[in-house]
């Protein structure tokens, strides 16, 4: 036995290995079981069942934020598609309107032309039956005078 | 005259001492086992009042000792690796555990209050038949791990870069146990020595940065012991290409 008296201890010393060696050893190993299944199994099944839980969630919230950027991205390109059919739209309406207000410049000034047309026309026969009235009237009183002068002769 | 007094004074340190139980034909220091034996103990008292109602929510002791958990769980898979560390997890814990509660327990609790017909309580891991015990626990661990995991070609380690390697890596298997034992040991023991020492000559104020120098010393030898243990493991289940 590796032994020696060490600062006057009168038996064993620093160095006295016997069969506490042994029996330590086992005691250790007993432990090692013990902690194994007080400690170790059931705090690491809670850890690690926690840890599966929160990377589940998570690996789920990146699913559900991919879906939401894919519904996004989506959603920008319909309402690209909605911005421009709506401006095409509202072109189309404006042309159409400007159209629709040319054909209706146009009706009123043919209407118009045609209304001053007649009313000129009317004011020249008017004018035309006037002035044969008027000279009808001044031939019936060149006539009259004319007769009239004849008759005094 | 001074060197006398003082050698007695060392004396009443009660140096190396053992409080002896006889069985049948052998003999066995029985401090260290009282002194185990309530230090572990405790342990296992403190751990079962954590782990008795687990929770998803961890309150209390059992954060705590998800914390102890998580921080083996770390130490044994850097050292040992991703594949194999799960089947050594718990023996590099109650290394750890069982060093540490010793280490501190023996530094905390004034186990000199209490008489003993011969020598007297201090930390476990300050007798050489338990370090030793731990270091061949972790001797025989390693052996076992790389027979295991790659059977006859667990050998090829002692030739790996080299064959010139071969009597160093024999000559490792002896110093290994050799150093993790004596370290521990000579550690523990001189703080111990020294706060003794301390509380004897100058019994007010002085030994107490000692004692938290003590403290330090204590939790970084059971983190030395513990990693170490797993670094021989990882070693000898590692895959050389």
């Amino acid at each position: 036995m590796l032994a020696f008296n060490f600062f006057g201890a009168t038996e064993g010393g620093l160095f006295d290995i016997n069969a506490t060696l042994p029996l330590m050893a086992i005691q250790v190993v007993a432990l090692t079981y013990i902690l194994n299944s007080l400690f170790f199994k059931p705090v690491g099944n809670v850890v690690e069942k926690r840890e599966k839980f929160v990377s589940n969630n998570i690996i789920e919230a990146q699913n559900k934020l991919s879906e939401v950027k894919k519904l996004e991205a989506d959603l920008l390109t319909q309402l690209q598609s909605a911005r421009t059919e709506a401006q095409r739209i509202v072109s189309e309406a404006e042309n159409e309107s400007d159209k629709l207000y040319k054909e209706a410049l146009e009706l009123a000034n043919n209407e118009a032309n045609a209304s001053k047309e007649k009313a000129r026309l009317e004011i020249e026969s008017q004018t035309s039956a006037a002035r044969d009235q008027l000279s009808k009237q001044a031939d019936d009183l060149s006539e009259l005078i004319v007769n009239r002068l004849i008759l005094e002769k | 005259m001074f060197f006398n007094s003082l050698l007695t004074n060392f004396a009443a340190l009660e140096v190396g001492q053992h409080l002896y139980w006889q069985i049948g034909n052998i003999r066995l220091h029985g401090q260290v086992f009282l002194t185990s034996w309530i230090l572990l103990g405790a342990l296992l008292v403190f751990i079962s009042l954590g782990t008795k109602k687990m929770e998803n929510d961890p309150k209390g002791l059992q954060n705590l000792l998800e914390f102890l958990w998580d921080y083996i769980r770390d130490l044994a898979r850097t050292q040992i690796g991703e594949k194999v560390y799960r089947d050594w997890m718990p023996f590099i814990g109650t290394l750890f555990l069982f060093v540490f509660v010793s280490n501190w327990g023996g530094a905390l609790i004034p186990w000199r209050l209490i008489k003993l017909p011969s020598g007297e309580l201090g930390a476990p891991t300050a007798d050489i038949n338990t370090t030793i015990a731990l270091a061949l626990l972790v001797s025989l661990s390693y052996f076992y791990a790389g027979l295991s995991n790659k059977g006859w070609r667990y050998f090829e380690y002692y030739v790996h870069p080299t064959p010139i390697m071969l009597p160093f890596k024999i000559l490792e298997d002896f110093t290994k146990p050799l150093s993790l034992s004596f370290r521990l040991f000579g550690n523990i023991l001189a703080d111990e020595l020294v706060v003794g020492v301390l509380v004897f000559l100058v019994p007010l104020i002085l030994p107490i940065p000692v004692m938290f120098l003590g403290l330090f010393t204590s939790a970084i030898q059971a983190l030395i012991f513990a990693t170490l243990a797993a670094y021989y493991i990882g070693e000898a289940v590692e895959e050389h290409h």
